[in-house]
């Protein structure tokens, strides 16, 4: 295509091919095809839009693909690209003049961005003074950084910290220069930044605050060599960046006379138009309502309504216009390692508002709530160290909810013990949008169990994460309202899954029947059957798919594969660790394409194969088994995977063999049944590639052994693992792992994962390890001796499953026929297959069909 | 073969008597699916008793109930046998079919009767 168009197809012009830039084109595009309207897009650089957010991971990886869009791309969706800087703008003939060409626009938009703000210092142009911008000013520093010892950084805000955090990964000795009193002046007060600084310097950082930088000195060569301050002190360095804040870009739009602002920033409207009315600016260039957003956020957002009004103004789209009201500058960020929040009226400027803060210097956090003036609803806040209630706390500011308990529990750390305060009206559904306070009222109007919960509020009918949390809500709350709260496992049994579990182990159960005659009523149900299920098997280990343990299993146990929406399943073999051999690969690959199955690798480190029909089961098995797989477990509440790094067989920085370790224990713990279901890994290193901290346990290397760590996972309450002991040999993680996953087994709650059942363990961690590192219970033996019976007795399920006729029998879809199930039908998406949607079924045949 | 209609409430009243399978072929406390005349039914064997109803899960939309857990519940004093769907833990009362989750929503039951060890399902119940 070219940029002259027929003349009835309207042309609309960008100038900058940035952040903003390209979400333009993505949100024209979106609303109008390349025959609606034509789009040009004028790129000053050499390259399309890239994401500069993420400049700093450039550091790890020196080609990293930022890229937002390509030359390809643009010329799919029909997107003209013109590389060149834009010279001149004539509002009266509407045209643009770039690298000597001229473009005839219907509508222009600036998104010219934004330029660092260099202060005004003489020296500044000294070879070793850089801004912290583009890739190609991340590529000087890095050269530059080579040579030199030392680095600062002029400005301590956002940017300046995460330029700080560049220069140290170079290895430079590094020091950040602040004007205001206290780092993050834009969002912290004087204790937050006081809390930011300590834990900064705590990693040797030089933090210099209320500095003004009078003079850059250099070397006769040219070169920096260090800062003189205006109140007479200095710093030695042998280089500087740059981050004092941006500049709106908009020079050209000056030229043009459009209106700017008096500090700078194209003016716009709320509908994202400048003083002309074919001309709009968004992002970082454009000022609005006073203001000048240096967040991507708010950008997006500002080319989202300037795309859909441009689109309404040249008569592409019809609807309402779409207005930007402002936008919220709440953050959540880790720089150099710190997490710090900031959210609403974070500095407290709303008249006669009140604050409540926390300082702690202990665990180097500091919180702080503002408060509407009465005290009941919170206007913003700020998290420094520790930013777990970010999301609570960001959304009972934003829905303006009346506060329910003592503004101060909002910001006090966890109870030890594990106690955990519901103190906000939290979100706990967000499938379904039901807070906190909706299921207290239901409860309150007699709701006594999950069920009825999901029935009256909604809740839980998505996706179901949040069913756990609405126990322990309804827990809490029956507590709250002085009423019994029971812990059975449900109307069959009136004992919780611990007590049933002690009973069945002193008692010596075998079967569903003996315990169900013992100690139940009825004839249990969906909650009890697979409960006792996994203690008997966590207990005996015996194949689940004998006749007398078969009721009990759920589907996903009873034919050993995880049943997906239409009703088939996906099968998993497992990967031990992760590692697999050529030839491995071929045999799932052979595998998948004989049965027509689509593949994905999985966030463990394994290739799930979907779309497998019932009674294809034990063939596909039979295949997988032959090229030496075994059950992965996938299906079971049990041990999923051992996730591990390449450790330091492969890797530069592996001080230990994460691989050979995460193989070990994932064979190890193969098959044993739990609670809830178990994941792992392993690291070779504290960069902790195998995220071995959001698993139920965790190993991760250090020059010394083997640090092991706890209760971690990754589910809708992500949390991290903590520390149980550190530097151990390998038989010493063995034996302690042995030791926790057994008590795990035999006292957690049912579907309790590693997480909350430590937070609910009267006192926490520490009792943990008094308990299986101290043994101070004297338990520790037969905990052992119970995990060595558990290693002595697994085998492989689906060995034994498709060795039996009996067992492979019940795999047949029709108990009287050979056909499928014709509700099956699958659609190509990317070259594979997927369930169709209900709208994509085939009519199943009619009456008078004859074949 | 003669195609008979998709939707069950379709199906001849006057339906035969049609064997299924051996009562042995059901693990007790377990479900099979048996394809009668083009319709997917799912019967269980609980308590010792035959229940025979539609294999769809009204709720999600595919072919799963026979494949549920069974189980008891209690209404009003009395115990009454269920089954819960494997997809969404959706449950049915197993001898009317109604949902227990839903009020109003209810899936197809059909006649069933044992004869020498054999499982027989007749019209719509």
């Amino acid at each position: 295509m070219t940029p002259t168009q027929a003349p009835s197809t309207p042309h609309v012009v960008i100038i900058g091919s940035g952040m903003v830039g390209h979400r333009l084109v993505e949100q024209l595009r979106a609303q109008a095809s390349a025959q609606a309207v034509n789009i040009t897009v004028l790129s000053e650089e050499s390259r399309l839009a890239y994401d500069r957010v993420h400049l700093s991971s450039h550091l790890d990886d020196p080609q990293p693909d930022l890229s937002l869009a390509t030359d390809a791309d643009y010329a799919a969706q029909g997107v003209n690209v013109v590389y060149g800087r834009a010279t001149d703008v004539n509002l009266e003939t509407r045209e643009v003049t770039v690298t000597g060409r001229t473009l005839t626009y219907d509508a222009l938009v600036f998104a010219t961005g934004s330029v660092p703000f260099v202060p005004p210092v003489p020296g500044r142009d000294a070879s070793g003074c850089f801004v912290y911008r583009t890739l190609d000013d991340l590529n000087a520093i890095r050269e530059a950084a080579r040579s030199a010892r030392t680095g600062v950084v002029i400005g301590g805000g956002l940017l300046g910290l995460e330029a700080a955090g560049a220069l140290r990964k170079l290895g430079l000795d590094t020091h950040v220069v602040e004007f205001a009193p206290h780092l993050m002046p834009a969002q912290l007060d004087a204790e937050g930044g006081a809390t930011l600084r300590r834990t900064i310097e705590g990693m040797g950082i030089g933090v210099h605050t209320g500095k003004s930088t009078e003079a850059i000195t250099s070397s006769e060569q040219g070169r920096v060599t260090g800062l003189n301050f205006t109140d007479g002190t200095r710093l030695e360095t042998d280089l500087v960046v740059f981050s004092a804040g941006i500049r709106p870009r908009d020079e050209l739009a000056r030229q043009t006379g459009l209106t700017v602002g008096e500090r700078g920033g194209i003016r716009i409207d709320d509908t994202g138009r400048t003083s002309n009315p074919h001309v709009y600016a968004a992002g970082e260039c454009a000022l609005h309502d006073g203001r000048i957003y240096g967040l991507v956020a708010p950008g997006y957002q500002m080319a989202k309504v300037t795309a859909t009004n441009v689109l309404r103004e040249l008569g592409v789209l019809s609807g309402e216009a779409l207005h930007f009201r402002g936008a919220d500058l709440s953050t959540k960020l880790k720089l150099l390692g710190v997490e710090v929040g900031s959210f609403g009226d974070a500095r407290g400027v709303t008249p006669d508002c009140r604050t409540v803060s926390l300082s702690d210097n202990v665990r180097g956090t500091y919180s702080k709530l503002v408060l509407s003036a009465d005290g009941t609803t919170v206007l913003g806040g700020l998290l420094v160290g520790d930013t777990a209630r970010y999301s609570d706390l960001l959304d009972l500011t934003l829905s303006g909810t009346p506060l329910t308990v003592p503004p101060e529990t909002l910001i006090v750390p966890p109870l030890p013990g594990g106690a955990v305060m519901t103190s906000a009206d939290a979100l706990i559904c967000s499938c379904e949008n039901v807070r906190a306070s909706a299921l207290c009222a239901a409860v309150q109007d007699g709701a006594r169990d999950v069920a009825s919960l999901k029935k009256c509020t909604g809740a839980g009918t998505g996706c179901g994460g949040c069913v756990p949390g609405m126990h322990g809500l309804l827990q809490t709350e029956l507590r709250r309202l002085g009423e019994t709260v029971t812990n059975h496992l449900c109307e069959h049994y009136a004992y919780s899954r611990q007590e049933l579990f002690d009973l069945i182990r002193v008692k010596g159960h075998m079967t569903w029947d003996e315990v169900l005659a013992a100690h139940g009523t009825g004839l249990g149900c969906e909650i009890c059957k697979p409960a006792v299920g996994s203690i008997l098997a966590s207990l005996h280990n015996e194949l689940i798919m004998k006749p007398q343990h078969a009721p009990l299993q759920d589907t996903n146990d009873a034919f050993l594969a995880n049943i997906q929406k239409n009703g088939t399943y996906s099968v998993m073999p497992r990967v031990p660790g992760g590692e697999i051999t050529a030839d491995g690969l071929i045999a799932i690959g052979a595998v998948a394409k004989r049965f027509g199955l689509y593949c994905k690798i999985t966030g463990g480190q394994r290739i799930d194969l979907l779309g497998a029909h019932r009674d294809d089961l034990p063939a596909i098995w039979e295949d997988l088994i032959a090229a030496g797989f075994e059950s992965g477990h996938a299906y079971g509440k049990s041990l999923r995977t051992v996730k591990s790094c390449v450790g330091s067989t492969w890797c530069r920085y592996g001080v230990q063999d994460s691989t050979s370790l995460a193989v070990r224990l994932e064979l190890r713990y193969r098959g044993l049944r739990s609670p809830h279901k178990l994941k792992s890994g392993v690291s070779g290193c504290t960069r902790e590639c195998a995220e071995a901290r959001s698993k139920d346990f965790g190993i991760i290397a250090t020059e010394r052994g083997w640090n092991v760590y706890v209760g971690g996972n990754g589910g809708v309450t992500p949390r991290h693992a903590v520390l149980l002991a550190s530097d151990l040999s390998e038989d010493g993680v063995i034996t302690l792992l042995d030791r926790y996953l057994m008590f795990y087994v035999r006292t957690a709650d049912r579907l309790q994962r590693t997480s909350t059942w430590l937070e609910n363990l009267d006192g926490g961690l520490e009792y943990l390890k008094s308990v299986i590192v101290d043994d101070h219970l004297g338990i520790c033996a037969e905990l052992e001796a119970g995990m060595a019976r558990h290693v002595g007795t697994y085998q492989d399920e689906w060995a034994a499953a498709v060795a039996d006729p009996a067992i492979r029998a019940r795999f047949r879809t029709f108990v009287n026929s050979d056909a499928r199930d014709d509700g099956v039908q699958w659609v190509d998406e990317r070259g594979q297959i997927r369930p169709a949607s209900p709208h994509e079924l085939t009519p199943l045949p009619m009456a008078g069909g004859d074949d | 073969m003669t195609l008979t209609p998709a939707h069950p409430t379709a199906v001849s009243p006057t339906l035969p008597w049609t064997r299924v399978c051996a009562v042995s072929d059901i693990l007790p406390g377990t479900g099979v699916c048996a394809l009668i005349d083009g319709q997917q039914v799912a019967v269980f064997h609980v308590a010792g008793r035959v229940f025979a109803l539609g294999n769809l899960d009204p709720f999600t939309g595919a072919s799963v109930l026979s494949r549920g857990l069974t189980g008891s519940y209690t209404r009003n004093g009395q115990i009454r046998l269920k089954v819960a769907s494997p997809l969404l833990k959706h449950t049915f009362d197993l001898e009317t079919g109604e949902s227990l989750d839903t009020p109003g929503v209810r899936v197809p039951m059909y006649a069933t009767r044992t004869e020498g060890g054999d499982v027989w399902t007749g019209s719509l119940a």
